[in-house]
This record gives C-alpha cells, structure tokens and sequence, in this order.
C-alpha cells in the first residue's frame, strides 16, 4: 500500500487515512413513472484498514450508491454530490479517468458469481484482460503467472489449472472466489462488495469473510461491504450504515448500532420494536413484544417517497405530526466511541432507552 | 467433442434416411404420369408399358424405394425421365452455381447484419437504430422477384454496371463470375441479411444487458474490449445458428432468385423436375437439400460446440 495510515475516525475529504469520502451522494432517474430518487443524499466515509457494512431492504438503493461511484449505471441517470477518493472526486472525472480507476484502485465485487463472470472466456483470459488493461503485467505470460498468484490468494485449489477452465467448470464458492480474485488483481485501496456472499452457502461465506478480513490486515485496503446479513455485519464489519429510501437513516460503529439502535428501521431489522406508548403503558399494551424480524409493509417506490419520513408509512413509533411532513434530519444520538453514532428519526435518543429485543 | 460428432452424424444419417422414404412417397404419390407426360403425343400402349418397365415403375413401390436407396448410397441418383442424363450428373453441373450464389449471398448478409445490427444495439431509439429497423422491416417484406427486378433495371439497365441475367462460372472467367455473381446475391443478402440484422440487434442487446458485462467494465477494460471480448463474443454464438440456417436455406436454391436472373442452379432444376414430373431428378434434388442442410445443421453444433464452452459431449 502506498498510504498505510489508519485513522479510523472520519477525517475531512482530503484527509490522510481517508480512503473514500462520500458526500451528499443523489441518483435521479426519469421513469415513465416519473423521477426517481433513488439516493437521496447519501455521505460517509472510508479509512484504510476500514469495513463500512451498507444494510437495508431490497431496493434502498444499496447498489445503485456504489454503481454510481464508479460511474457504472445507464447513461440516463443523474448523479450529483462528490466522492473523494484518495482525494479526487470520483463524480467529477471523465470516462477515461474513471477507467483508470476501476479494477486498479477500486476493486467491485458483485452479488451473484453464476452471472457475473462471462461464461464464454477462460478464467485466466478473465483475470489477465484487466491486469493487462492496467499495465500491471509485462505480457501475456507475466500476466497469468500473476492471475495464478492472485487465485493461490484467495485459496483457490490448483490455481495454474483453474486459468484454463470455464466458470460454469467451477463451484458457486470457487467463482465467486475468482471474482475476488479479479476485483484485487489491481490490489486496490478499496474493495466494494456488494452482497458477494448472499449466494453462498453458510461454510463458503465465512471462508470468504475470512479471506477478505485477513488481505485487508495485510494490505490496509478499505472494505465496503453491502448485505442483507446482519450476522456478516456484526462479524466483520467496524461501522455500519443502515439505508432505507435511498437515505442513511442510521449509522455508528457496529457495537454502538446493534447495542442501542436509534431509528425504528433499524430496531426492525434487529429484531424487536417496542412501541413508545407501550413503554409508557398509557394503553394498557404489554410492555414487551415477541421479535418482529419482518418489518411491516414495504419500502416506498423510489418514484413516490413520502413528503415527511421516509419511514413513517410502516413506522409503528410514529411519534407526532412532524413525522409525516418533515424530514428528521441525521442528528447525533447516544454513542460510545470516537466514532459518532447518528440517527434520521425524531425519537431516537427516547427510543434508545428501551432495550432490543426486551 | 468427437463423442458429440459420432452422435450427432448418426442423428444425421437417421434423418437423411426418413426423408427419403418421405420424398419417395411424396414424389411417387403426386398425381401425374410421368411416362404419358414424357410421349406426350406419340402415345402407344406398347411403348408405354416398355417404357415403365425400363424405369422400373412397374414395381412395388418397397421395391422401387429400395432399388432407389440402394443405388443411392453409391451416388447413382438414377437417370432423367426427361433427358435420359444421370441424375447425379445434373445436380454437380448445377452445384457450382448454387453454391457461388448462396455464400455469396450470406456473405452480402453478414456484412449488412453484424455493424448495422450492432450498431443499432449499441444506440437504441438513435437515428441509425430508426432506419435500421425500417430497412429491414422492408428488406423482410418486399418480395424476392420484385427486389431483384429493380436491382436489374437500375444496375444493369440504367447503370447498366452488371450483366442482367445469366451464371459465368468461376473456371471459365473469374472477373465476369464476379459480376455476374452481384447483382443475384444483393438480392437474396438483402433479405437474409434484413432477418439477421433483427437478429443481430437483439442479440447483441441482450448481451449488453448481460451481468459480467458490468463485471469486464468494472475492470477498467477500454469500451472497445468490453464489447469485442464482452458483448460481441457472446451475442453472436446465437447468430451462427442462424445464419447456418440462412445458409441451408439458400443452398436449397433460391428458385424464384434463380428464376429471376436466369440461373441455372439447383432451384431450377427442381423446378423443371415438378413441371415434368421428372421422378428420378425431382428425388435427387430433395434428397440433396435434405443432405445439406443436415450437414450444415452438424457443422453449425459443433462448430457453436467450439465456440460456446458451456456446450459439451
Ligand atoms: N436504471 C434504473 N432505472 C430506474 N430505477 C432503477 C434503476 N436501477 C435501479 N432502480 C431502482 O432503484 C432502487 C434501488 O435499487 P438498488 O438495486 O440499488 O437496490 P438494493 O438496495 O441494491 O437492493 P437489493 O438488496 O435487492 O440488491 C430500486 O427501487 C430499483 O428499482
Ligand atoms: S421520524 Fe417518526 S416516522 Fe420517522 S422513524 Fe422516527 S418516529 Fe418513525
Ligand atoms: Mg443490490
């Protein structure tokens, strides 16, 4: 690594341990349904040595927030904001910028290894082409030495053979392996993984979490880590953000976040919801509810959010009448490190006060 | 891949079998005498019968099938009713022509449909996209003859850049073959090649849309890498199964083509064999076309058995 400082702390944009600096990231796309605002002010940051896990339901905007960075989705959609990475805004660079940073600084991996390699190339052919593409191999020959190196790194049985083979050849675990094996050919500063282990089964998944989290020790590459799983989260990750509508609407260090959740959202996602007026007893409800792992309802389409919260059409807290027609900014809430725990919700302090899942 | 060829050649050699018996039957149960067609006016019974005898036609029809096979499978078609030659002989003096025509005329086709088609996938709704589909909308609709009698009047009337009508072969003046060669394969290319631009485009587009494609841009691969190695590389896998069947196609004889600019290859002489209800040609001709096109359907599988990974013994 050519920048091994860790400061785990959010430094400013330009900031040396900073690997990515988001800020007020938006994605706009004009449907037939009308615009949808599919990132709606998005910021957060990544240091070296760093995992930031991304959580939220389907359709969050989980995906599109890291496409966006690198300049990967339909020409038609609109990205504003900035991402800094390493100090140069991402957003603001040309095609042809962009390409030097993709695969070389910024390594991708994506969700589904049975689609996201191209079933027709050879593993070798596809693991050459971007050490090639980036001038970091001689030749041919000095590129598929190293593709064999990179696949021996990510435990890959017999990785001289498996340049010759065909994805369809191989394993879910091995080809997503491959995958990861492409997405750090160019040993990046920073790895996305977008739900690069959904598809796995449980034994595979934590084979690969522990192949990233040992190349992060070794190499201080920052890690952004999307997943539906919270237990990958919990296991890996050293800050968590919480994306509901296209909006962070929770985030802090993991232990801050899973111990004392502040937006309802999240207390969902974790598992229990106790509702303020049962807190208070006023109604006579009990004052503990079984888990409710499911979360009422579904998101918003991103063509429709609501004027106030976007959680409040199934938010059970629903606190008073600001909810529905002002948006809770992303204020600080109780927290017990350096690193700020934060909430968008209007009762997350009171909330906090009840404990999840009791 | 060779336990895939000895399949697929036996598969093959099944199939040629059925559809001789099926054009045997057909031809032999089409109505009309050949015989009486062939005297014509100067019909006499003893002539008649003598002349049945000779072709063999006096026979039980297993008896006539299997003589027919028989001699088949050593390449004797048996001889023309009509003109007393061998079959066998007929269709080689015709294959030349047929044969310059039709990969002429895939050729015409795939240098219309792979940047037109790809093109158009690449900009969807653009203005290339727009008269790429209106062009082939036409190319597919407009009838053969009526194309290739305004390819004649303008090029070779008012132009007149190429010879109307009529086959040159390649031994006897190689330039002239060509000329005689464009005007018959623009016209049969025009119309393959307006079905293989549809195809083309669709093809190509689905391969856009194709995961991995996000995966090769997200390398940092150069746009011109992701769509050779990426894109095109795997939307034409399809368009070999196609144009392979473009390709039998053509090679049955484009007869209203062949008719049109008086050539004189395979279609035609088909044709002639219904009119005269020449057995011995018209059983060739299909039995022919049937080989074809079955040999062309087994290079096609192993060929895409090369090409696509995925597909093996
Ligand atoms: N090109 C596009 N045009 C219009 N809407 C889009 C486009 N791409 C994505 N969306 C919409 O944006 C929203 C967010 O999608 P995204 O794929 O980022 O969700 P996600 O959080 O990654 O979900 P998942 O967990 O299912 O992967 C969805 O509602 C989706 O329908
Ligand atoms: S602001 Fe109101 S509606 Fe939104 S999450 Fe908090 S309590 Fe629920
Ligand atoms: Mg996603």
């Amino acid at each position: 690594m050519t920048d091994p400082v860790t400061d785990p702390v959010t430094g400013p944009a330009h900031g040396g341990g900073t690997v990515l600096d988001v800020r007020d990231l938006r994605v706009r796309v004009d449907t037939a349904r009308g615009t949808a605002d599919i990132v709606n002010g998005l910021s957060y940051s990544v240091a070296a040595g760093e995992t930031v896990a991304v959580v939220g339901e389907s359709g969050s905007g989980k995906s599109v927030s890291v496409l966006a960075l690198l300049g990967l989705l339909p020409g038609h959609a609109r990205v504003s904001g900035t991402a800094a990475f390493r100090g140069r805004d991402l957003l603001a660079m040309s095609e042809a910028e962009l390409r030097t940073v993709r695969g070389n600084g910024i390594g991708m991996v994506f969700q589904d290894p049975m689609t996201s390699l191209n079933p027709v190339l050879t593993v070798g052919r596809q693991l050459t082409e971007g050490l090639l593409a980036h001038g970091r191999a001689g030749g041919r020959k000095a590129a598929r030495a190293r593709a064999a190196e990179l696949l021996a790194d990510v435990g890959l049985p017999d990785p001289r053979g498996a340049l010759d083979r065909y994805p369809h050849e191989l394993s879910g675990g091995m080809r997503q392996r491959v995958v990861i094996a492409i997405a750090l050919s160019g040993d990046p500063a920073l790895l996305i993984a977008d739900e690069a282990t959904t598809a796995l089964d449980v034994t595979v998944q934590a084979q690969i979490l522990e192949l990233v989290a040992g190349l992060q020790r070794e190499r201080g590459t920052g890690v952004v880590w999307i997943t539906h799983d919270l237990g990958v989260v919990a296991g890996t990750a050293d800050r968590v953000l919480v994306m509901y509508g296209g909006r962070c609407v929770e985030d802090g260090s993991v232990d801050d976040v899973f111990e004392a959740p502040a937006h309802p959202y999240t207390r969902g996602l974790l598992g229990a919801l106790p509702a303020l007026h049962d807190e208070d007893g006023a109604d006579g409800a009990p004052a503990e509810r079984p888990d409710l792992v499911a979360i009422g309802g579904t998101p918003p389409p991103p063509t429709d959010l609501p004027p106030g919260c976007v959680f409040w059409p199934r938010c059970p807290v629903r606190g008073d009448e600001r909810c529905a027609t002002e948006q809770p900014p992303l204020v600080p809430v109780r927290g017990s490190g350096p690193v700020p725990h934060r909430a968008a919700t209007f009762y997350g302090e009171r909330l906090q006060q009840t404990e999840v899942g009791a | 891949m060779t336990a895939l060829a000895v399949r697929r050649t036996l598969q093959a050699v099944v199939v040629l079998l059925g559809v001789s018996v099926v054009t045997f039957a057909l031809v032999h149960l089409v109505p009309g005498d050949p015989v009486r067609l062939a005297l014509g006016t100067r019909f006499d019974q003893a002539t008649y019968d003598a002349l049945r005898e000779r072709a063999g036609l006096d026979q039980p029809l297993v008896v006539q099938y299997l003589q027919w096979i028989g001699r088949a499978v050593t390449g004797d078609l048996g001889v023309s009713f009509r003109s007393g030659d061998p079959v066998t002989a007929l269709i080689l003096e015709r294959l030349p022509a047929t044969l310059s025509l039709a990969l002429a005329s895939i050729l015409v086709a795939l240098l219309i449909a792979v940047p037109l088609g790809t093109a158009s996938a690449l900009r969807p709704r653009s203005f290339v996209d727009g008269a790429a589909t209106v062009l082939s909308q036409i190319g597919i609709s407009v009838p053969e003859f009526w194309m290739g009698i305004m390819l004649i009047l303008l090029f070779a009337g008012t132009l007149g850049w190429f010879p109307s009508s009529g086959y040159v072969p390649f031994t006897e003046d190689p330039a002239l073959w060509l000329r005689s060669l464009v005007l018959p394969a623009v016209t049969t290319g025009l119309v393959s090649g307006s079905v293989l631009t549809r195809f083309t485009r669709s093809s190509v587009l689905e391969a856009l849309g194709a995961e991995h494609v996000r995966t090769a841009r997200a390398k940092g691969l150069p746009p011109r890498a992701v769509l050779d190695w990426h894109v095109l590389r795997n939307a034409l896998l399809p368009l070999v199964t196609v144009t392979g069947v473009q390709l039998a196609y053509l090679l049955s004889g484009v007869v209203v083509v062949e008719i049109v600019f008086a050539w004189p290859g395979l279609g035609q002489l088909a044709l002639q064999a219904v009119e005269a209800r020449d057995y011995p040609v018209l059983q060739g001709a299909v039995l022919l076309f049937a080989f074809v096109f079955l040999l062309l359907n087994l290079v096609v599988d192993l060929l895409y058995s090369r090409l696509d990974p995925r597909i093996s013994a």
